[in-house]
């Protein structure tokens, strides 16, 4: 990754609802704009999401789009600790992932990067952000 | 509007879980807003809560705050002759609720008003006979099969759709009492009561279904847990949702004039997204619904459209929930504050678990958080800076109680012997509490037969609740 990648957060392109399904979380994931949704298509893939909560120790993820809705579903498979009944964790039922989740950086050609007027995101690369991380630098 | 087409039926839903604003509903009907008030109570582990209830008191196991909520309903029962209202609140025990139900109306010199009680839905009694029968119980998720936990059943309820709630409504109930249907059941009754769908419309059904899904968790349609919450105006006073379903299966969602919150695309979309798995596939009993091609626009303020939705049959075999015992749980938090308040905080927590370790209990499952220094969505959101104070919080899990007794004594004893710093020990020593499994797995629609009684509220009110043999009287209607 060089000086034509820039890095962006997920919350500024985009807003998400999370809940629960047993053992499953599925997040909710509504483009602010169809420009956003493009970028989204191309770049918050499922495994992008993965990585982002690999830390939950989750099991496989599965994107949905919805096009017509300028959204996506993600639905995450053994997020929850043991689920509602079961974890022990304080947000058994996941309604906390998709605030988590719009503090995904991703990291995006400069050209397609919107002009948000506050950004979080770490200046690529200097300061690089974790998925960025992952994928390797150039 | 064709000849014979019925105007668009109005559905508000003023309760989207146990335990939400009691003010809501009665805000709803008195609005003057809705032909119908849906109240939806039972999250996945609620009836598994209710059947310890009733294990105790064969009256209970129903929703008990609902016979108060619908004491408030009263003047609006009185001054609006077409409110009909719908509720899951029937629980575990819906005939005991009809009686509470039916007593309220009866001293509010209502005892003449028709009250439906929806059956069918709990088939614990059953289940043992259908597994030696070689039908598979078997986890969606997991595969296991169901004998893993027989013993230890609670609770066990199939999720029935739309078609008792209609059978009832064409029958003239003005109360409609259910134990689990599904969510948007709640919605797609009526719509279907009012606008006279066949059961075989799969794309109206899709639509009204839609609705349901839409509104079925209360004020998360109107601004509730909306990014943007600070600019909404009013949410102390948010308003909850009303869906307008048309005889073409499209729908209007909106909320009373003056009420708070918002209703726009985005809120709209948000919800129609919550807890779904394949959006080409929301499956419910009446139909399996594909969100993909749903359109979503802005009418006119707080007035949203949804428009759209297609349907296909339903599958053959319906959602069954059972919940199971599974050993006893304890949760016990206290503050920690100062230099390295996490260190501090997770080296009280693991001093709890090795304290009670030599006492000779220990634990399969046991968790130690630091809330403030991450851990609440873990190892995904880090606090920039080391955190001046955290919450520490353990939890355990353990098959006898009187492990998890003995991990309830152990966080006290901190006071004098852990890191300095730790506080909050007025608030009391953690309860032992059930723990729960929740087993999802699917029954043949065969099985299942939903029953429908429907008596005046006087006769309720005078009826004994007894647990007495159940005949089929709509048999294949789910």
């Amino acid at each position: 990754m060089g000086a034509d990648k820039q890095s962006v957060r997920l919350g500024e392109l985009a807003h998400a609802r999370s809940g629960d399904k047993g053992n499953t979380a599925n997040i909710g994931v509504v483009a602010n704009d169809d420009a956003s949704y493009a970028l989204l298509r191309a770049h918050l893939t499922d495994a992008a999401v993965a990585d982002f909560l690999r830390g939950l120790g989750i099991g496989k993820v599965r994107r949905y789009e919805l096009p017509r809705l300028r959204a996506f579903n993600f639905v995450i498979e053994k997020a929850l600790g043991g689920g509602a009944s079961r974890s022990l964790r304080l947000d058994t039922q996941g309604k906390a992932l998709g605030v988590a989740l719009l503090e995904l950086c991703l990291s995006v050609p400069e050209g397609d990067r919107p002009v948000v007027p506050e950004d979080d995101c770490p200046t690529l690369p200097e300061d690089d952000c974790p998925t960025s991380a992952a994928e390797g630098r150039a | 509007m064709p000849a014979g087409t019925k105007p668009p039926i109005k559905i508000g839903n003023g309760a989207g879980f146990w335990g939400d604003n009691l003010d809501a509903p009665v805000r709803l009907a008195e609005s003057g807003a809705v032909d119908v008030l849906t109240l939806e109570y039972l999250a996945e582990l609620t009836l598994a809560i209710l059947a310890h209830k009733r294990s105790r008191n064969p009256a209970a196991g129903f929703i008990d705050d609902f016979p108060g909520t619908l004491e408030r309903l009263v003047p609006s029962l009185r001054a609006q002759e077409g409110l009909r209202i719908i509720t899951n609140a029937g629980g575990l025990n819906p005939e005991a609720c009809a009686v509470a139900c039916g007593k309220v109306l009866e001293a509010a010199g209502m005892g003449e008003l028709p009250i439906a009680v929806v059956r069918g839905d709990d088939v614990l009694d059953q289940l043992l006979e259908w597994q030696e029968s070689g039908i598979a119980l078997d986890h969606i998720e997991t595969g296991e099969p169901l004998s893993a936990v027989a013993d230890r059943m609670q609770s066990a309820n199939v999720y029935l759709g739309a078609r008792p709630i209609t059978d009832s409504l064409d029958a003239g109930a003005q109360l409609v009492l259910t134990g689990r249907v599904a969510d948007a059941s709640l919605c797609l009754g009526p719509a279907a009561h009012q606008h006279r769908w066949s059961w075989t419309d799969y794309d109206l059904l899709a639509g009204a279904s839609v609705a349901g899904h839409a509104i079925e968790c209360g004020a998360q349609a109107t601004g509730g847990l909306w990014h943007a919450w600070a600019d909404l105006p009013d949410l102390a006073g948010i308003g909850y949702p009303i869906a307008e379903v048309a005889s073409d299966g499209s729908s209007i969602i909106t909320k009373p004039e003056g009420s708070g919150g918002a209703v726009t695309v985005g809120t709209v979309t948000e919800q129609l997204l919550y807890e779904i798995d394949d959006p080409a596939r929301y499956r419910t009993p009446d139909v399996d619904v594909d969100f993909t091609t749903l359109s979503v626009a802005e009418q006119g303020p707080d007035r949203v459209e949804i428009q759209g939705a297609t349907g296909r049959a339903p599958s053959d075999r319906l959602k069954l929930a059972i919940v199971y015992r599974d050993g006893w749980t304890a949760t016990g938090s206290l503050g920690v504050v100062g230099r390295d308040a996490e260190k501090k905080a997770r080296a009280a927590g693991a001093l709890v678990l090795q304290r009670v370790a030599r006492a000779g209990f220990t634990f399969a499952e046991s968790l130690v958080e630091c809330l403030g220094a991450g851990d609440i969505v873990p190892q995904v959101i880090r606090p920039r800076e080391s955190p001046s104070e955290v919450i520490l919080r353990v939890s355990v899990r353990h098959e006898d109680r009187a492990a998890v007794e003995r991990f309830c004594r152990e966080l006290a004893p901190l006071a004098t012997s852990g890191p300095p710093g730790i506080v909050g020990y007025a608030s009391g020593r953690p309860v032992p509490r059930p723990a729960l499994g929740y087993w999802p797995a699917l029954l043949p629609r065969s099985l299942v037969c939903p029953m429908v009684e429907i008596n005046a509220a006087s006769a309720w009110a005078a009826a004994r609740v007894t647990q007495g043999p159940e005949t089929c009287s709509l048999g294949g209607t789910v």
